[in-house]
């Protein structure tokens, strides 16, 4: 028995060891050896005696949301519902998975990210990895050619979350699709539309919106000389440009992924290019661009575009930039990614960091991809990125919570003078002893004592005067 | 090729062979429940459970459905593999379901009512992942736990998809070392019910739960928690209702005194519960012949087990000589009494009935226990009713959060659970009824042209349409036909059109017609917003 407390005591003092050592952050060696010690420690003390195991975790990259947490996302929520349903946007919602088939083949390299959920002998299904392909599938489902929808739903992709601080693998998006075959470019632009409206309702700061389209980019690799079967690849590299040097990326072009030095001199060429519609009428007389067909319905789209941006008031805020390349294989047509510009930062606070906040665009082929004939159903659309936008706003109520939370009195005069509070009712230690409360004007900064019976009537004599000079 | 031909004849002769036989059992398996069978309701969601059949006939079903299916498959083998063609995958998961906009709709109405009246009674509301870690789900639902949905092993933490939302509140509880909060919850859960058995039954849905925890003064966040689930379901108009209570400890005490072995506590409760379907001959059947009960247990639970009343019963039973000589069933019944008093002064006291045949399955509940059942389920003429079934339910759980704390600190709670999937159904089916026409939009305003090239004009008006608040469309055509937009809105609802024509932009005004009326008035350009949102703002909206 005493031998049984000792060594309960030994695994205590080397537990405490262990997590000194992780939280010192010693070498990976050292830990390693002295939890080894541990779990022969906790060997010997034989298997767990019935106790419960205290699991008082979410899942890895998974997290509650307190009260205070939901009354954040409410708002948020708020603001983009009415602006879906200012655009006469329905809404749908699907199941959390979907049978593994449907998500097979849709992603890409992304693949490997989804969850699946284990063969319990039934149907083998996948958690979705995002609101679009369950889309296409109740398109080609329900026999649809028309639709303008929204759903606001969590997705699940499995990150590791070390790679990237702060990415959740459970996390909401806001999606806004119109489905259908129209005139060009009138629901690409009114999705641009909508997500410019969200973002300034929202007041999260500046912000921009890059477009570009994927045949353009095709083009323009297929004219500086991409072999086909890099086409993707070099895209993925060239989508780093936001966060990376050229420099960087053309040594991963060319030192990993065995691209020619001139091509990919002359991808930096046109990718580092950016600017308005001004750089579409420049690229259409580029004399190599414009022998390629791809490029030229791409950079014709993105004109027509601008004309309807601009008569939507919105043209001030798109870029066409041609390093803009986004990941998902599904995009046929215009793509777009609107980034913070100077995200929001407390005084002393790490900067958010640059990034996006909602992204989109076209693809004309996915719902064929589930219509046993093959039918297409032209789609377009965008998808607001909340978790970001939820710090965002979580950080601003928390700055205006601690200032209200420990007032000084000069900080409280200041504050009536910037919002034009005519009277102050102060109550200080002497005066409650004394049972008055001292009545300052702000405008003459004379001071009072009322007794405490007869404020309400000071303060409503002073206040019914026409210019109110209190 | 003819070969190939013949050959995929076969197979999808196979195959509608193969169809035909599961489908005659199915149907078979449907006429045979009604006899014996268990829950068909949503809302018992808590005991769902999945009875063996012992049936000869669908045994050898089963056995000639295997060997015509091992037929289709060799026949398949010899096709080869597919050619490439790409699946074609149009459905949901078993048991799921997608929600049309107009099943949004309703789904809004109905949790716009609920969530009125959890937050009239002060409740805070909290999120929690889709996903737990296997360990916080084991050893929570009992039998139930083979109906729980696992992630596979991708070589991280081993997951399970929640099976509801009390677990969940009790590790967020301990997690953040709560003592007390009154919280509502509304999210999907899941669980591997087997359809085939429980028509209707689905394997992914919401739940909307309300929950008090902390220690308090006994029975009064109990009464309003009752008193919550009186006030949604009549708010909610699905026609009239009646509230079973019982406490786990009544239960245990009744068992006990009757001779029931410890052992078989729980698979007797089991049995009780469904008196509510099926006769009591049956239930002592069961209990009798297949769970080895002794037939004098039996009769004498039957005679305890059969009786339901108001707050008589429970003083009738603390008068009864072998009960009142049981210390739990006196403290359950105590509890009851008080329940009672303060139900009355709730003024729901006439919607209460004590049933004693009310054991709802889940191992957590420790005290009061109730479950919410509709009377006289609405049908529409000529319509299958929907049977009787629970849209509610609830209890007192103390020993949960004290699983998760490793001191082991209980944190007392008790709540409700609204089945919202079959309110659903009933709503639903009275819009039909009542031929309600269920907007799928909030679109007040639809901007037209009148000729052509006017594309322009449209997309000004409709920006500035949108910058001041107003929820417009415009179709997606360069050259619409002005009757097509018009059909456009008695389609969707849109109430009003404001059409652009060559001359009245020449004189700056633009036409502002009522969908429903057929009538036009010229507005000034900079006066459109402002009659828009007058127009709009009606109450009975005759724009």
């Amino acid at each position: 028995m005493a031998d049984r407390a000792a060594l309960e005591d030994l695994v205590r003092v080397q537990g405490e060891r262990v997590r000194g050592l992780k939280q010192q952050k010693a070498s990976a060696e050292q830990i390693e050896e002295e939890v080894a010690k541990l779990l022969k420690l906790k060997a010997q003390l034989g298997p767990d005696e019935g106790k419960p195991k205290f699991v008082l975790k979410t899942p890895k990259g998974t997290r509650d949301y307190s009260p205070r947490q939901m009354a954040v996302r409410e708002k948020v929520f708020d603001v983009i519902i009415s602006c879906f349903k200012r655009h006469g946007a329905e809404v749908i919602d699907t199941p959390v998975f979907e049978l593994k088939e449907t998500l097979t083949g849709k992603y890409g390299e992304d693949s490997k990210l989804i969850y699946d959920l284990k063969d319990q002998g039934g149907e083998l299904l996948s958690l979705r990895y995002d609101l679009t392909v369950p889309f296409a599938r109740y398109l080609a489902m329900n026999k649809l050619t028309n639709i303008k929808r929204y759903h606001i739903a969590k997705v699940y992709r499995r990150d590791n979350p070390a790679m990237t601080r702060g990415r959740y693998r459970e996390f909401y998006q806001c999606d806004f699709d119109i489905a259908g075959q129209f005139d060009p470019m009138l629901p690409d632009a009114e999705c641009l539309k909508i997500m410019c409206e969200i973002l300034s309702s929202l007041q999260i700061g500046d912000f921009l919106v890059k477009v570009n389209d994927r045949r353009i980019l095709d083009g323009m690799f297929a004219i500086c000389g991409v072999p086909d079967s890099k086409f993707r690849t070099i895209c993925s590299s060239v989508d780093k440009l936001d966060k990376v040097s050229w420099e960087e990326v053309k040594n991963e072009m060319v030192g990993e992924k065995g691209l020619a030095p001139e091509v990919a001199d002359r991808i930096g060429d046109y990718v580092q290019q950016h600017g308005g519609v001004s750089l579409v009428e420049q690229l259409l007389q580029d004399p190599k661009l414009s022998q390629n067909k791809q490029a030229l319905e791409g950079l014709g789209d993105l004109k027509l575009l601008f004309e309807y941006l601009t008569l939507f008031g919105i043209a001030d805020k798109i870029s066409f930039d041609l390093s803009l390349a986004r990941g998902l294989d599904y995009y046929t047509g215009v793509i777009y990614e609107a980034v913070l510009l100077q995200p929001p930062a407390r005084a002393g606070e790490e900067p958010l960091g640059v990034g996006s906040v909602a992204a989109g665009g076209r693809y004309d082929g996915l719902v064929g991809m589930f219509d046993p004939k093959g039918r297409k159903v032209p789609c377009v659309g965008l998808s607001i990125g909340v978790e970001r936008i939820f710090s965002i706003v979580e950080q601003r109520l928390e700055a205006e919570l601690l200032y209200k939370k420990n007032p000084k009195l000069l900080n409280q005069l200041q504050y009536c003078e910037e919002t034009g509070i005519p009277l102050v009712a102060i109550i200080g230690e002497q005066e409650l002893k004394d049972g008055v409360i001292k009545l300052r004007s702000v405008a003459s900064r004379e001071e009072v004592d009322v007794r405490r019976e007869d404020l309400v009537e000071e303060i409503k004599r002073r206040t019914s005067q026409p210019l109110c000079i209190c």
